[in-house]
């Protein structure tokens, strides 16, 4: 194997253990049930603490993590660290996000939980893929 | 309160950031779904999809792995036992909801992935806003479908 093909394999098998890792990480905090997302976000009804214990353990973890590997000038796997350097806070920005909580409640479906849900596919999930995979392609020709 | 859930909730959460960090320390990227799954369909930057593609296999066999285990591993609310649980609503709805969710994430640069874990663990002034901005309207639009016009369950 040449060198450039063996690095291209490393990176493709970083890239499926990342996603490996999330795949559980959302699995086991129940996140592919979008019944506990909703039951989270219905803070008038039999409220649902789960999804707080998630989002606290994922970015305290990341928030740690992120500090050591910033210490290094370079990923492990060559390249460069690839960081948003947008900064201004603009209606694109807060619309696009108040779109999106108005699809996420309304469905329980983050795009990470209903990807990973592909595995148990039914009829309203593949509804909510196909829109899905349209909205971004509608979203890159309006900006 | 379900300890049991809270716990798994707590676990899975570290796990999610540690495959953020590895996904950084890797390969430089950040663990946004929905970058990740939007570059990916339309290109940008081109001949960058191989991992892209790995990530979502990865991300779709998780699951599947922990139901393969058993054991208990996942716990889904709705149904006990089962690790990937049923949608909340019909067809209708989740076409509505999904066209939401792919243009809002696709204009608003990040979901709770990409802005509500890795954005906040940057301390990203953009991806606490539009934090902040996702949890208010879906915590709206609960309380209006569930409260307001009656859609509890399964709508």
């Amino acid at each position: 194997m040449s060198q450039l093909n063996k690095s291209n394999w490393m990176k493709t098998a970083a890239g499926y253990a990342a996603g490996l890792l999330f795949g559980i990480g959302l699995a086991v905090s129940g996140m592919t049930d979008p019944a506990r997302v909703v039951g989270f976000l219905d803070v008038a009804g039999a409220w649902d603490p789960t999804l707080m214990f998630v989002l606290g353990g994922a970015v305290v973890t990341t928030f740690i993590c992120y500090r050591l590997v910033f210490k290094r000038t370079a990923p492990l796997l060559g390249g460069v660290f690839q960081l948003p350097t947008k900064r201004e806070l603009d209606a694109k920005l807060l619309g696009g996000a108040a779109l999106f909580g108005i699809g996420w409640g309304l469905s329980g479906y983050c795009p990470g939980p209903a990807i990973a849900s592909i595995g148990g596919l039914s009829l309203p999930l593949l509804a909510m893929l196909l829109t899905m995979v349209l909205g971004w392609f509608a979203a890159k020709r309006i900006a | 309160m379900d300890w049991t859930a809270s716990l798994q909730g707590l676990v899975g959460g570290v796990l999610i950031g540690l495959s953020a960090t590895w996904l950084m320390a890797t390969l430089g990227r950040i663990a946004g779904i929905s970058g990740i799954v939007g570059n990916l369909i339309t290109q940008r930057p081109k001949g960058d999809s191989a991992w892209r593609v790995a990530f979502l296999l990865g991300l779709i066999s998780g699951p599947l792995l922990l139901m393969a285990l058993g054991g208990g591993l996942g716990n889904v609310a709705g149904s006990p036992g089962e690790v990937i649980g049923a949608p909340v609503g019909g067809v209708g709805l989740m076409l509505v909801a999904g066209l939401l969710v792919g243009v809002g994430t696709g204009l608003g640069s990040g979901c709770t992935s990409g802005h509500g874990v890795c954005g906040l663990a940057r301390l990203a002034p953009r991806s606490m806003a539009a934090t902040g901005m996702f949890l208010a309207t879906a915590l709206v639009t609960v309380y209006i479908s569930r409260h307001l016009l009656g859609l509890g369950g399964g709508v």
